[in-house]
């Protein structure tokens, strides 16, 4: 069974369609590229993935569960919602790391405030407490910045941010993890550091779905491929066959366009 | 006239303008905080009226607003219905409460919408977010504008005497009838350390929260 199901899924902003009919399915340790367009709906598609739209048709299920569901308002319950995003991590274009919290604290705060509601939490307070600080610190040495712990964000580079904020999401044991333009925030020199950060991940067979306008990184990262234009989705396949043999004259053009960039 | 009455009118008229002052600041930064809340309102009409509240409040002289509240029942229903430093108070604080509350609304405004999510998408509730993440912000990006702000109140503070509250200002000209023009500049050196004093006080603020960058 699919770690996640997307089907039908439509979204609407006032009069304009920006997702129509959008399906795809991961499977548990796979990684899917999404690629597209400026305006395609690349970003709008991650975020009702995460809750952070609504969607206004379609459904989506994770391990089975149906997460969400256009006809089912009881899927839409604010209390469920909080529950819901944790299958989900995402990784901001623009990092979004807390300014005035260290990068280690970043990575621990979120686990430690979810940690609180467990029922055994007043117990073994100090148990989990030293818990979430290890786990934190082993991610960051994950990200290769265990030197960086103590750093606030505005003393780390783009590069080092984003690493941060990639192993803040991975804290939360996302069953699958979302990049949106991981790197276009980014110099052109701070790319790679993030890339290999999210190959290792591809390596460890991470669930993820990746957005991203670095074609030649989504080729070899991903499993599979999804072409998205005008909020629809154009090609769906093995990565190796889209990037290579393009059934779809759309999507040819658009990899000709970016290989000649 | 010794010199002990003179300084005890001075002190006196000091105690004015620190009385004006604090119950300004106390009850008017709480209130511009519910008036910053209407300003951003999704219920339009509610942002609507407290946009033209704060638009009325800013553009006309605070001076006018305290002869205003003091004259005004009188003249309109012919009775006083305030006590004068009542009028001055209720004056201040209106208008205080409408700058707090734009300083408020910017500062709030001003925090990134991708904090707020940072936090939903990591599980955080409402009020998690808003206490762990964005106050902090908040705080560090108003108090440049409130320091500003507290200053110009602890100055303003002698616009009192436009209805004949006896602030420091209005004791000490008291006494140039007499020919003295010291308790002028005494009364200048008050709101000099007054000031010096909240300056480094927002300083202080300002550097225990220099630790990060927003
Ligand atoms: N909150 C919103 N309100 C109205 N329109 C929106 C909103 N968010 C996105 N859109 C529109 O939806 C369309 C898709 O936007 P989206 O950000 O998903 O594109 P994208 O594929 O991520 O583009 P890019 O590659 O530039 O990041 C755009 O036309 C955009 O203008
Ligand atoms: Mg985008």
């Amino acid at each position: 069974m699919s770690i996640l199901e997307v089907s039908n899924l439509s979204k609407n902003f006032g009069v304009s369609e920006v997702l129509k009919d959008v399906g795809f399915s991961v499977e548990r340790g796979e990684a899917l590229a999404i690629i597209g367009a400026s305006g395609s709906g690349k970003t709008t598609l991650l975020r009702c993935l995460n809750f952070l739209e609504i969607p206004d048709g379609g459904s989506i299920r994770v391990g089975g569960e149906i997460i969400f569901d256009a006809n089912d308002p009881e899927t839409l319950r604010e209390s469920e919602i909080r529950r819901k995003r944790l299958h989900f991590g995402l990784v901001f274009q623009s990092f979004n790391l807390f300014p005035q919290y260290t990068a280690i604290r970043n990575i621990s705060l979120p686990c430690e405030l979810l940690a609180k509601e467990r029922p055994d939490y007043k117990e073994r307070r100090r148990e989990i407490l030293a818990d979430t600080e290890k786990t934190a610190r082993a991610l960051l040495e994950r990200v290769g910045l265990s030197d960086k712990a103590g750093f606030y964000p505005h003393q780390l580079s783009g590069g080092q941010q984003q690493r941060v904020a990639i192993a803040r999401a991975l804290a939360l044991d996302p069953d699958i993890l979302c990049f949106d333009e991981p790197t276009s925030a980014l110099d052109p020199e701070l790319t790679g550091e993030v890339l290999k950060v999210i190959r290792g991940l591809a390596d460890k067979n991470t669930t993820m779905v990746i957005v991203t306008h670095e074609m030649q990184f989504a080729r070899e990262v991903s499993d599979m491929t999804l072409f998205i234009d005008g909020g629809a989705v154009i090609e769906y396949g093995p990565s190796e066959e889209l990037f290579s043999s393009p059934r779809e004259e759309r999507t040819r053009r658009f990899l000709e366009r970016y290989s000649n960039e | 006239m010794p010199l002990s009455v003179i300084m005890l009118t001075l002190l006196k008229g000091f105690g004015t303008t620190c009385l004006i002052f604090a119950v300004t600041l106390v009850c008017a930064a709480p209130l511009g905080l519910i008036v910053s809340f209407g300003s951003m309102s999704r219920f339009r009409p509610l942002r609507w009226l407290t946009k033209t509240f704060v638009w009325i409040i800013r553009g006309t002289p605070l001076m006018l607003q305290v002869i205003i509240v003091y004259y005004g029942p009188g003249l309109l229903w012919s009775y006083t219905a305030f006590p004068r430093v009542s009028a001055v108070l209720i004056a201040f604080i209106i208008n205080y409460a409408a700058y707090f509350s734009e300083i408020y609304r910017s500062g709030i405004e001003g925090v990134p919408r991708g904090q707020y999510e940072a936090g939903q998408v990591l599980g955080m509730t409402k009020a998690q977010i808003f206490f762990k993440v964005i106050l902090l912000q908040v705080i560090k990006r108003i108090v440049p504008p409130m320091s500003n702000e507290i200053i110009t109140l602890v100055k303003d503070t002698s616009l009192a005497r436009v209805v004949a509250v006896r602030e420091i200002i209005m004791e000490a000209y008291s006494f140039t009838a007499k020919g003295l023009i010291w308790p002028l500049f005494y009364s200048g050196a008050f709101f000099l350390v007054f000031c010096g004093v909240l300056t480094l006080l927002f300083g202080y603020i300002e550097r225990r929260l220099s630790y990060f960058k927003v």
